[in-house]
């Protein structure tokens, strides 16, 4: 996994609730048994209009939104289906942080575990960043604070193991590996 | 004695599982009983393990199965004819040498056993009250009916469990979801799931685990009760369950795979201990009342844009409640009863079960759907498909004029190529009405197969008690 520490990038808005993983990667490019490419088909009846042409209007089409690393999305972002290919889409886009007042479960755990962060705001702040597509923004994952252009820092919840994951680039098998002895145990003591 | 604090249903499989309990710096281990896996969320779980050079650690505890991207046309099963898509026989091909390589039992594409696995996991007896099962699918909660703790997970989870039998998990909360009172004629475990994600909202369960209680869910039998825990991700929840009692076990004693004998006295016993104690705490509590539900219909594209059959599209404010209207072609204010349907869908997870598909035929037995309107049948499993037949469900199926599969996820992803059309309206007993689930640009109503029967029957939007006979 690739470490993430620090963040500095303009936002792309995705100001609806609800965005389900369907809708992030649509089922029919899941046939892959590949993790890499599924950028190009991120969102895409969303982004792509019936003719396979990009829809001019799609916030991610915007020359602007092309380096952009950060997504800002309406609550319950990423519910629906355990698909991990929508964490891979995102990432294999550019993005590294997803920032809602809300994010689906399954979504936030399948992105941890790719260094993609999913960063939860406060209504005030959420919406804030809701009305202001490419705002500015700072992302430090030491500390656990994200700072608006004005300086506002928003501190923001970040499970304790999962950011040491995410600052040193570990993944979880590893530590899961080190302890089959205590599970040989737990075996035996059943 | 020390007498100990009452706990939940939930809090009890969750302690018994505890390889290593949680603690402030670290999440806690916890241990999978029953792994599934199918072609679509594993491949790259196996090319983890092979590029890290690790075997399967307990092959004996994951059982393979294919149904996401599979055909449930006869030919194409069975071998008479290839698989029609190309990256979905790569799939099934790499499943078949995934499991021959790493030493795990699939039960593949042509097998008597075969189907979603969420329907044969309970089928087979493999799902069992207290156990932990984890599969790379949402719909994972279905294996909660049976009073399992059973939840969804990612690729590189499934991976994780392939290499230690083991998932690093915070423990959720827990959320009891009472119903009272009594379900109507024609109002199913179907409208219910849909009333209470319609109350709660689909985000209303997040980071909860959901138990299901009171006399309504304990009136329920089975295949209801998996109806019910199936759809808890609808809401957000991470699990949904239910407590095991006399219909549980009755349900799984005789399966192929429940214990036998001394094994099954012994689970018995074991099993009376897991409902939840009296005075157990849960973190929040929900009440339903059963007889506020009418037969169910989704008007929007999440599950929590719902309605009773004879209402009107809510009005609402916001850019993206339009929008959803906009992409479903509805305005608000309008009823949705009698508006035409293109197709109907009965199968999923969520609603392709013996039960549902005697449900469906109960109203479709000796007549004919809507001229012009396209209805797929598709069992949940090889076994549901046989049982029905042997009853004569298939022909009731046909004779209507309805197509009859071979079991699959089929229409509800519509990852096989059974696909609604763009712009075309779908009747569909399945569990997700997002854009574009059952095809770009498809428009997703979700109900019971009761009511898909009825809207089957008449090519509209239709209120199943009309047909039942009794006043709607």
């Amino acid at each position: 996994m690739r470490p993430l520490q620090r963040l500095r990038s303009r936002t792309v808005v995705l100001p609806d609730g609800n965005i389900d993983t369907d809708r992030i990667i649509p089922a029919r490019f899941l046939t892959t048994t590949e993790r890499s490419g599924l950028g190009a088909h991120l969102f895409a009846d969303w982004r792509y209009a019936p003719d396979g042409r990009e829809r001019a209007d799609f916030p991610l089409n915007r020359p602007e939104a092309r380096d952009c690393a950060v997504l800002v999305a309406g609550p319950n972002f990423g519910c629906g289906s355990s698909r991990e290919h929508a964490p891979w889409a995102l990432l294999d886009f550019g993005f590294r942080a997803v920032v809602s007042t809300a994010i689906a479960d399954i979504f936030r755990s399948n992105s941890l575990k790719n260094g993609l962060l999913p960063l939860i705001v406060p209504e005030s702040e959420g919406a804030w960043l809701l009305a202001h597509p490419g705002a500015e923004v700072d992302i430090d994952i030491a500390t656990r604070i994200l700072t608006l252009p004005d300086g506002t820092r928003v501190p923001f919840p970040l499970e304790p193991f999962a950011q040491h994951c995410l600052l040193e680039g570990l993944d979880e098998l590893g530590y899961l590996l080190a302890r089959r002895g205590a599970v040989e145990a737990y075996e035996r003591a059943r | 004695m020390m007498s100990a604090a009452p706990r939940t249903l939930f809090e009890k499989v969750w302690q018994r599982h505890e390889v290593v309990p949680e603690s402030a710096s670290a999440p806690a281990i916890l241990y999978v009983d029953l792994h599934l896996i199918h072609e679509v969320t594993s491949p790259q779980a196996f090319a983890l393990l092979r590029e890290r050079g690790l075997p399967v650690w307990r092959p004996r505890r994951t059982l393979a199965t294919m149904d996401h991207s599979t055909p449930t046309e006869t030919a194409q099963v069975f071998g008479g004819a290839p698989i029609a898509i190309e990256a979905a026989a790569q799939q099934v091909r790499e499943l078949e040498r995934n499991c021959a390589e790493f030493g795990v039992e699939l039960l593949p594409l042509a097998h008597a056993e075969r189907g979603i696995v969420h329907v044969i996991g309970p089928e087979l007896g493999l799902s069992q009250p207290g156990s932990t099962i984890v599969c790379g699918d949402s719909h994972t909660s279905t294996h909660g009916a049976v009073g399992a703790l059973a939840f969804g997970i990612g690729t590189t989870e499934v991976a994780h469990v392939l290499a230690s039998q083991c998932l690093l998990q915070r423990k959720p909360r827990t959320l009891a979801l009472t119903v009272t009172g009594k379900l109507a004629e024609g109002v199913g475990a179907k409208d219910l799931i849909l009333y209470v994600i319609g109350q709660i909202g689909v985000g209303g369960g997040t980071g909860h685990v959901i138990e299901y209680r009171g006399p309504v869910i304990e009136g329920l039998d089975m295949e209801s009760r998996m109806t019910v825990c199936n759809m808890s991700i609808e809401a957000g929840a991470r699990a949904g369950m239910i407590a095991p009692d006399e219909t549980t076990y009755a349900y799984l004693a005789g399966r192929p795979r429940a214990p036998r004998g001394a094994a099954w006295e012994r689970a018995l016993e074991a099993w009376r201990e897991l409902p939840s104690d009296p005075g157990a705490r849960f973190d929040r509590t929900v009440q339903v009342h059963a007889g506020l539900i009418e037969p169910m219909i989704t008007y929007g594209t999440h599950p929590g844009m719902v309605m009773p059959i004879g209402g009107r599209v809510p009005e609402r404010g916001d850019a993206a409640f339009a929008r959803a209207l906009d992409y479903m072609g509805l305005a608000p204010g309008q009823p949705l009863k009698d508006h035409p349907v293109d197709v109907v869908f009965i199968g999923s997870c969520t609603n392709a079960r013996l039960s549902d598909l005697r449900s469906a035929a109960r109203l479709l037995r000796g007549r004919r759907i809507a001229r012009g309107l396209r209805m797929l049948v598709v069992p949940g499993s090889q076994q549901v498909k046989r049982a029905a037949e042997s009853e004569g469900l298939d022909a009731v199926f046909r004779e209507a004029g309805a197509e009859w599969r071979e079991s699959g996820c089929s229409m509800c992803l519509g990852m096989n190529g059974d696909l609604v059309g763009r712009g075309q309206y779908s009747v569909s007993t399945s569990n997700r009405n997002f854009e574009g689930r059952q095809g770009s640009g498809a428009r997703t109503l979700l109900a019971s197969p009761l009511t898909a029967a009825a809207c089957a029957l008449t090519g509209r939007v239709t209120d199943p008690r009309e047909l039942l006979g009794g006043a709607p």
